[in-house]
């Protein structure tokens, strides 16, 4: 209230005038280390179709380094000082992205400067990367929104990653490996349902004790089969499909239509749940569940298998997103091979407000984030991959601390157990 | 109606009679006998005993289950399976438990000979260098869990530390012993506690949840290790490999015994430190305010404490403890810093005190028993081939018995002298609460 009222008074929020002097830091940034490493006259080059592909092909996109690098810190140190003096206000955010655009994108000319980047591969492999963070996001909204928190979704995509390929290995059939994965993921789930919902233990011990189990299981069936014995870790993948047509649109075609099934899967996925939540009676009662399940309950909706449901489910996913890495991926497990990805998975749900369109967004962003790192370092550029992939969580900190967004809550009960009052 | 008449009147009833009972009862109560100490000592330790003799009985379950000895035992009949069965998990525990203490024989024979002494006791005081990163790391999440903040980061903490710890204990030259190592080991303490403050503060200020802040802190931490090992504090001609140089002698902590023993003083710092937390948690004023802080933020509010300056306060020690089992790992053990500098202690940390009850002198007993279990599990595996791994699960089965004592209540009929459901630390939405 008091800030809508500062706002009328025709005073500058402070957060804006903060977001003001970033972009102003940030053009300075761009101008200082970017613009004067560069020599005059060199162009960075961008290749605009993936490596290998010939449907869709787009020219090179050849840049002027200097000038339009230049160009893009006075835009940035301009936005920087009107917000900082008069407030963007509600457009704020909106600039906020097209600042954040703008500074990657100039990164990106300083380090390929007098270099070939191709960015339709970086394109490419933000996509596929996301993969696993946006299913793994998805897995957390569907537990979330009934009221559970699942920090679990690591444990459960390494036992999905292990389980397909043990089972593609033996049977050759990705299919069957993607299913039985999945059923992995969603047995753990199961427990961790059980563990909170019957017992009431606390969510965030119960799914540590999931990954502890699960990081544990997995190294042990790893090192007692899969590393002696070759044919149980060698499984076929899921091939890169071209849709037909889509594909030939330049350079978007070759990016988003030409790649693995995970990733139209992923699409599909999105629709579905983005649909069923906030479009069906199902997604309603579940999230009324994770609102308030007292009042739920009241109106005669089941809290406990409405959670069940939605845990177990979340489960599936994530199997499904663990799949990603040995049926997708690698074609083989290797012991923790996960890295975290459901650790951001969770952050690109909070960052995406619990809504799956925005989480995939989000799962986009931290997967191009990751492909930035790798292609970055394989340039060789002064500013080292680790810290670019800092990227996610420094972002993920600063959405939670309220800093920029402003959608950082959650379901209301998400978390707290349910005691259903006896009669 | 009439349902209800007779409800009203039961509770009349109950209200009228009350006045008499209640002072009946109470001079009732005062003649009834209070439970003895060794009865509250069964009580308070039956479910932990419980959970990890369950948690050891699941892990041969799962040794059963994967071995694939058995299965082909079984197909040769039913009793040669049960034989093979019981083979395996002997052998195994057995391995296990004298990898863990070393061989009862060889230590007599030690002791009466006296030779080879330190080959008898090398496998207990192995036990004993494992035990030191569990149980420091085990306070942190402890003494976090008693000022009410869910510690998850321990893993970032530990490495920050020992990153920071290296970065001193490899930069001062000519330095005596007694400045350098302190110094290396305060520099750990400094860079867990940094690490654990971001997010207490976090907390206070914006409500973030520290659960999730950690989790990504873990992260950061490790990009950032694995920047400055492959990068600045790249061992000389390591090859790229996240590794870094030696740190200089006069940093290290001295080993107690002779080289073949690696027990380290670090150890005995450690079990100070624990009964210097156990007598700050519950004989000091400060340590009380950090639990009523942590056990009911409103009551603690009206008491009139600074709810926001306790929960930084709890995250920061909370992570200068994780910092400093970081650099008494490097210092102590190590020598130099690696990526495999934590290898899951800070969320084995979680299994731990909670197994302890969060109770600082209950976390040397805990941390005592994953010391052994760690250092038996590698004669374990070296003998019989099984995966070291199975500690892990072993750990998880306790840590999930531990948290859900009702279902160790259901499986060995036990009753307890109160129920008990303490209230941890709840999440409520990742917070932006405030």
């Amino acid at each position: 209230m008091s800030e809508q009222e500062r706002i009328q008074g025709g005073r500058v929020k402070l957060r804006d005038r903060i977001v003001g002097i970033i972009f102003v830091v940030l053009g300075l940034v761009i101008y200082l280390f970017f613009y004067k490493a560069i020599a005059s006259g060199t162009v960075s080059t961008f290749i605009m179709t993936p490596g290998g592909i010939t449907r869709g092909v787009v020219g090179n996109w050849i840049i002027p380094a200097r000038p339009v690098l230049i160009v893009l810190a006075m835009i940035l140190i301009g936005i920087g000082i009107y917000q900082f003096f008069f407030g963007l206000g509600k457009q704020g955010n909106l600039f906020l992205a097209l600042a954040c655009v703008a500074f990657v994108f100039s990164f990106l000319i300083y380090v390929s400067a007098g270099k070939r980047l191709n960015l339709a591969s970086l394109f490419s492999s933000a996509l596929s990367m996301a993969v696993p963070i946006t299913l793994a996001s998805f897995s957390g909204i569907l537990c979330e929104r009934s009221g559970i928190v699942n920090i679990a979704i690591e444990g459960m995509m390494l036992m999905g990653a292990m389980v397909g390929s043990i089972v593609g290995s033996i049977t050759k059939n990705i299919w069957l490996a993607l299913a039985m994965a999945m059923i992995g993921g969603g047995l753990l789930a199961l427990v961790h349902a059980w563990m909170s919902i019957k017992y009431k233990v606390n969510q965030i011990i119960s799914g540590t004790v999931i990954n502890i189990f699960s990081m544990g299981m997995t190294s042990y069936i790893s090192s007692m089969y899969l590393q002696n014995i070759q044919s149980l870790n060698k499984t076929p993948r899921f091939p890169s499909v071209s849709i037909p047509l889509l594909a030939d649109i330049p350079f978007i075609g070759p990016i988003v239509f030409y790649n693995s099934l995970f990733v139209y899967g992923m699409i599909l996925l999105m629709i579905i749940l983005q649909f069923a939540l906030f479009r069906t009676r199902w997604g309603l009662r579940l999230r009324s569940v994770g609102e308030h399940p007292k009042a739920a309950d009241t109106l005669g909706i089941n809290v406990y298998k409405t959670q069940y449901t939605a845990v177990i489910l979340g489960g599936l996913m994530a199997g499904f997103a663990g799949a990603y890495f040995s049926l997708g991926s690698v074609g083989r497990f290797d012991e923790g091979m996960t890295a975290g990805k459901g650790y951001i998975g969770l952050a690109a749900m909070i960052f995406g407000g619990w809504n799956p369109f925005n989480a995939m967004m989000a799962g986009i962003l931290f997967g191009f984030a990751d492909a930035m790192a790798s292609s970055v370092s394989i340039l060789g550029s002064s500013i080292p991959g680790q810290f670019i992939n800092m990227l996610p969580y420094v972002v993920t900190m600063i959405v939670l601390a309220g800093l920029v967004g402003g959608h950082s809550t959650g379901p209301a009960a998400s978390g707290v157990p349910y005691e259903k009052e006896s009669t | 109606m009439d349902k209800e008449n007779k409800g009203l009147n039961r509770e009349q009833d109950a209200k009228k009679m009350s006045t008499e009972e209640i002072f009946l009862e109470e001079l009732s109560r005062k003649k009834a006998p209070r439970p003895g100490f060794w009865a509250k000592f069964w009580d308070a330790i039956q479910i932990p005993l419980l959970a990890i003799i369950s948690g050891l009985f699941l892990g041969a379950v799962i040794i059963v289950v994967t071995s694939a000895d058995v299965y082909v035992a079984f197909g040769s009949g039913i009793g040669e399976g049960f034989r093979t069965m019981g083979s395996i998990v002997g052998n195994a525990y057995k391995t296990l438990f004298t990898g863990a203490f070393g061989s009862p024989s060889k230590i007599i024979e030690a002791l009466r000979t006296g030779e080879k002494i330190s080959r008898a006791f090398k496998p207990i005081t192995q036990s004993l260098v494992e035990t030191t990163p569990y149980l420091l790391s085990g306070m942190a999440v402890a003494l976090g869990f008693r000022s009410g903040v869910f510690n998850i980061g321990g893993e970032g903490q530990i490495y920050i530390g020992a990153v920071a710890a290296t970065f001193v204990g490899l930069s001062f030259d000519g330095l005596p012993q007694a400045v350098h190592m302190p110094l290396a080991i305060l520099a750990g303490i400094i860079g867990g506690a940094i690490w654990g403050f971001i997010p207490g503060w976090l907390k206070a200020k914006t409500g973030a949840h520290e659960v999730i802040n950690t989790i990504m802190m873990n992260y950061i931490a490790l990009r950032l290790v694995e920047y400055l090992l492959t990068g600045p504090m790249t061992k000389t001609g390591g090859g790229g490999m996240p590794i870094s140089n030696s740190v200089k002698p006069t940093a290290r902590i001295p080993l107690v015994f002779a080289p073949p023993i690696t027990l380290h003083w670090g150890f005995f710092l450690a079990i100070l430190i624990a009964i210097a937390a156990w007598f700050f948690l519950f004989k000091t004023t400060w340590g009380f305010n950090l639990q009523m802080a942590g056990a009911n933020k409103h009551a603690a509010k009206y008491a009139g404490l600074n709810i926001s300056l306790w929960t930084v306060l709890g995250m920061t020690i909370s992570g200068a403890l994780a910092g400093l089992c970081g650099s008494t790992q490097v210092l102590g053990v190590t020598y130099s810093m690696g990526l495999g500098v934590s290898a899951g202690y800070g969320f084995d940390a979680i299994a731990l005190a909670l197994l302890a009850n969060n109770n600082p002198l209950g976390c040397i007993l805990s941390a005592l028993l994953f010391g052994l279990l760690k250092t038996g599990s590698r004669s374990m595996m070296s003998n019989t081939g099984i995966p070291l791994d199975i500690v892990s699960i072993i750990q998880a089965f306790i840590l999930m018995f531990i948290a859900a004592p009702a279902i160790i209540r259901t499986v060995f009929r036990v009753k307890g002298l109160k129920e008990e459901n303490k209230a941890l630390v709840t999440v409520s939405g990742w917070g932006g609460d405030k």
